[in-house]
């Protein structure tokens, strides 16, 4: 098979102007994952700076209330600055102080890679240009104030549907005119050859852990291991702990948004809107129209808010390996309000969609299976999209009154 | 008569061709129309008829805000094929080639695309994110239907990067004057001219020299160094400013010396 293709999907559909820039990323890439002290060097920072290996927490009150298998939860939330996403821009900086460059760029949809990127870009000294859409820099200030502190440049992109596509192909605009001194840390594993396969290899790390404690805590493989799906970066990660047990069933579970039959939605794998395709630098399942225009999406949660999917993914649902679900908008504030009551725990509206499926599925399941739900992030410092979603009075009561003392100010 | 050798001759009478470019659609097809007769009767040699895309990665922000006002407007690939058609059978002194991105191909069908193409008479195709390593069947099918694939030369590429695709490519090569999207100025330099030199090492083909040429005296500057000079942004420009008339005059004043 050609390199960067995972059966049918992948490759690295690129202007001309980056081959070198990819051609020497390649060898940056190829030359660190060869390198065993690279890997050590990497779990010894994520160990120092971002409270790795994050927990496996048995969840043993929604367990009992939903009377089936027993549900452990991989705690992403606790990295540093909250996600999964942690993992990635750190691994990624690491390549960077290799290959020498000095400024990193990003996309960022919902801010959550934004405000990792800034956060690794103040560590290792880089400077830092972060695209978001400008309808998410309107939606999400509170990352954006956090990247701008954290010493960030954020830039809003005007054009397209202004949301994550637009600023993936912002930040290739920017990486054309500035390849020499600047690196572009993509933020899931999708994007040209060698993105999917290295943001994925830098994830990989949640499955390597989460492997070791669920044999550690339940004696044995998991039956089922649920994640949640945009590009598919966390999914990627957990998966990879598991994919050479066959008996361990991987679901993906995908934005079901407004309804899989209604067009505001983000599933790829699900339903019928989306088709091979290429574009953004590779070739996956896209929604996308006849003529191959890419479709609005919609989604609760702005993470899973994208057009297309890891290739690596499209091929293991293609392949069967990976069971593809979708979880509505509404379903997700179910099972996040299930979960936060049983067991004071706050997924992130992107992680709460993996919970969707399985709450559903657990309770048909015996007590000596266990199945692990991958928590790719908190949603408490989402406060104020989480809030709005739940349409809280009380909450936007207290939004008024202190936009009302700004205003006497 | 292939299109390299249709560059060849006409080479063989004017110092240096014009290339220009269009958005289809934008503003409307009609206008396109129109600055497509006036590009026509003032002696352009060639003209790229850009299909629009949601997610034109490598275009700047004047073409990509023409490519979403286009789709906005409702244009469909299949109004594309009529209207190239159209200005194919009307103009058959332009070569006139299909721009787009390689999405646009892929959904229609690659084999399907290209014969279509050849059908209504047009000359060859500029897809700037199918690199040789992923066009492996493009660019088969396009030579057995005898149609240009147009490559691409940067100021990144090494000597033996512009001599592999060279070796791919067909028509001419479009060789990027600088890093960076389109539409934006370059300056006219000693950089540049090591660049051109190098290009003219690598192939046998003409050069195409493009992004952010907008006068005669950027044109002036290529003669003797490239084949064609390739004029994008800057006529998109001038009709948003002035309109569909302007673009004779403009593209008069760059002929003369």
């Amino acid at each position: 098979m050609k390199k960067g293709y995972f059966g049918q999907w992948g490759g690295a559909f690129i202007p001309e102007v980056l081959y070198q820039t990819f051609a020497d990323l390649k060898v940056a890439y190829e030359t660190a994952r060869a390198d065993q002290s690279f890997w050590q060097e990497y779990v010894d920072l994520m160990a120092n700076y971002s409270c790795r290996p994050t927990p496996l927490t048995f969840a043993e009150n929604l367990s009992n209330h939903l009377g089936g298998a027993r549900i452990y939860i991989k705690r992403e939330d606790l990295n540093h600055t909250g996600a999964h996403k942690a993992n990635n821009v750190m691994g990624q900086g690491l390549l960077v102080q290799r290959m020498g460059k000095k400024r990193v760029i990003a996309e960022t949809g919902a801010g959550q890679h934004g405000v990792a990127t800034a956060t690794m870009a103040a560590r290792f000294g880089f400077e830092c240009t972060i695209y978001m859409g400008e309808e998410d820099v309107a939606r999400q200030r509170p990352n954006v104030f956090w990247m701008e502190k954290l010493g960030s440049t954020v830039v809003p992109v005007t054009d397209g549907s202004r949301t994550l596509k637009d600023a993936i192909n912002e930040a290739f605009r920017d990486w054309v005119t500035r390849m020499d001194d600047t690196h572009y840390v993509l933020g899931t594993a999708c994007g040209p050859h060698p993105f999917p396969e290295m943001v994925s290899w830098f994830q990989s790390i949640i499955g390597i852990e989460a492997r070791k404690q669920i044999v550690a805590q339940h004696g044995k493989m998991p039956d089922r291991v649920y994640a949640c799906v945009g590009g598919g970066s966390n999914a990627m990660g957990v998966f990879q702990g598991f994919l050479d047990e066959s008996d361990v069933e991987l679901v993906g579970v995908e934005a079901g948004g407004k309804g899989i039959h209604t067009d505001e939605h983000a599933s790829r794998m699900v339903g019928d809107r989306a088709a091979p395709g290429v574009a953004q630098g590779y070739k996956t399942m896209f929604l996308q129209d006849e003529d191959g225009q890419m479709l609005d999406t919609h989604s609760i949660a702005a993470g899973l808010d994208y057009v297309g999917i890891s290739p690596i993914l499209a091929d293991l649902g293609e392949k069967g390996r990976v069971r593809f679900e979708a979880a509505t908008d509404e379903e997700v504030l179910e099972a996040l309000t299930l979960t936060m009551r049983t067991e004071g725990i706050i997924p992130a509206l992107e992680s709460s969609h993996a919970f969707v499926q399985a709450i559903k599925e657990a309770p048909g399941m015996s007590r000596d299976q266990a199945i692990i739900i991958n928590m790719s992030g908190r949603g408490d410092k989402d406060i104020f999209t989480i809030a709005h979603a739940f349409d809280d009075p009380s909450w936007k009561e207290f939004i008024i009154e202190r936009a009302e003392m700004y205003n006497k100010q | 008569m292939t299109l390299h050798n249709n560059l060849k001759e006409r080479l063989t009478k004017k110092p240096i061709l014009l290339m220009t470019h269009l958005v289809l659609g934008y503003p409307s097809l009609a206008t396109n129309r129109e600055v497509i007769c006036q590009m026509a009767e003032n002696g352009v040699d060639c003209i790229e008829l850009q299909i629009p895309f949601s997610e034109p990665m490598a275009d700047g922000p004047v073409i990509l805000k023409a490519n979403q006002k286009a789709l906005a407007g409702g244009i469909t690939v299949e109004d594309c094929f009529a209207f190239a058609e159209e200005m194919a059978r009307e103009f058959p002194e332009v070569n006139f080639l299909f721009m787009t991105y390689y999405n646009i191909v892929f959904r229609f069908g690659l084999a399907d695309f290209i014969a279509r193409t050849a059908e209504i008479g047009l000359k060859g195709f500029i897809i700037p994110d199918l690199p040789p390593e992923e066009g492996e069947e493009y660019l088969h099918l396009a030579a057995e239907k005898n149609m240009a694939a147009i490559m691409f030369f940067t100021p990144t590429s090494t000597d033996e990067r512009m001599a592999d695709v060279a070796g791919q490519g067909s028509g001419f090569i479009y060789c990027v004057a600088r890093r960076g999207v389109t539409g934006e100025h370059t300056e006219m330099d000693a950089q540049l001219d090591g660049y051109l030199a190098r290009c003219r090492k690598a192939t046998e083909l003409p050069l195409a020299v493009g992004f952010g040429i907008a006068s005669r005296d950027d044109i002036a500057m290529l003669e003797g160094k490239a084949d064609m000079a390739v004029i994008g942004t800057a006529t998109i420009k001038l009709v948003d400013r002035e309109g569909a008339a302007a673009v004779g005059p403009f593209i008069r004043g760059l002929a003369h010396s």
